[in-house]
């Protein structure tokens, strides 16, 4: 499959889709978004890329074993966030330990960007090795075979 | 407190004309055979679900419903699609009269159950009043960010979000055990085309 237009147009969209995954991500405090649908938007930016160029080129940028281990770090990031709180002296999660002397709550804020970003790691590799298992195991298909 | 009266408003209009469009495109799929159509339709589907989202008010639901739904979920199933058949198997005719009653008397016992639901935007109506208005009221002073779900998703309610993000991980970890990862060292390759070989 050698479509010149549709590989232009995923090199045109790939950075922008990106980008706009990250602005979701740490816009979430501001608007709609947050770690989980800036997930999903960055693995479809790769999903986009493995449609045009095919899977194996997708798997040399981002390889599967990257890709488990992020998932991994996204979770522990998400738990670990967790602990340090508690080793901070509050409780599982209670944000406001991380900036005790604040006026305005900014422990909450830092907290709540930390989880954000452990759920929007774990969610864009977790999805993005779905993708990979599911249209890994099939050769490429033809035109006709839609 | 005065009884809440709902109105009728234009935004109604868009409301049962996105309803009525939604239940168009859940018959088309019950009736195509062609599971790529049925495919294509449920990304409609799910995009006409956020477009209702935002026409609720719910910003933060329709924009993951277009991005896991519509998006997503649609490759998920084409990807699907490709590894097991492309047409539903025609189905046998014949009635079933027990199925039929049950959904019968499902659907009845829902459309019962409507009656007894606040209206519509009722600002006494449990979700509102009690646990809804806290978190309006008490975001504002402990929670210095505007978007109050990010605030009620990752901060007074952190410990389901982390449970949530559990279920993705595993999600990802079943899927890989399933379909086969190999090693993640890049280890040996797990390869279909020899199992079938060997039948």
């Amino acid at each position: 499959m050698d479509h010149l237009i549709l590989k232009v147009t995923t090199k045109l969209l790939f950075a922008p889709i990106i980008l706009f995954a990250f602005y979701v991500q740490f816009h979430g405090d501001y608007g709609p978004g947050g770690g989980f649908q800036a997930g999903v938007i960055f693995a479809v930016a790769f999903i986009l890329h493995a449609f045009c160029y095919g899977l194996e080129e997708t798997k040399k940028v981002l390889p599967q074993r990257v890709l488990v281990i992020v998932m991994v770090i996204g979770f522990l990031f998400y738990a670990g966030t967790g602990f340090v709180t508690m080793l901070l002296g509050a409780n599982f999660l209670g944000y406001d330990a991380i900036a005790p002397n604040s006026t305005h709550h900014a422990g909450q804020h830092y907290g709540i960007l930390l989880v954000e970003w452990g759920v929007g790691t774990a969610v864009a590799s977790t999805l993005l090795s779905i993708f990979y298992q599911f249209t890994g195991r099939e050769p490429d298909i033809d035109q006709e075979d839609w | 407190m005065s009884e809440f009266q709902s109105t009728l408003s234009p935004i109604v209009f868009i409301d049962l004309s996105l309803l009525t469009m939604l239940l168009l495109v859940a018959v088309a799929m019950l009736r195509s055979r062609h599971l790529f159509a049925v495919v294509m339709l449920s990304g409609i589907y799910s995009l006409l679900s956020a477009a209702f989202f935002v026409s609720l008010d719910a910003v933060d639901v329709a924009f993951t419903e277009a991005a896991v739904g519509a998006g997503f979920s649609t490759v998920l199933m084409l990807a699907g699609m490709l590894l097991t058949a492309r047409r539903e198997k025609p189905k046998t005719p014949g009635r079933a009269p027990v199925a039929l009653a049950v959904v019968i008397a499902a659907g009845a016992a829902m459309v019962y159950a409507t009656i007894d639901m606040p209206a519509f935007g009722d600002p006494n109506a449990p979700a509102n009043s009690s646990i809804g208005q806290a978190y309006v009221d008490r975001t504002a002073s402990e929670i210095p960010m505007p978007n109050i779900v990010t605030a009620v998703l990752a901060s007074y309610r952190g410990y389901d979000t982390m449970g949530e993000t559990m279920v993705i991980f595993t999600a990802g970890v079943a899927v890989m055990l399933l379909l086969g990862i190999g090693s993640a060292r890049g280890g040996r390759e797990v390869c279909d085309k020899d199992s079938e070989g060997d039948e």
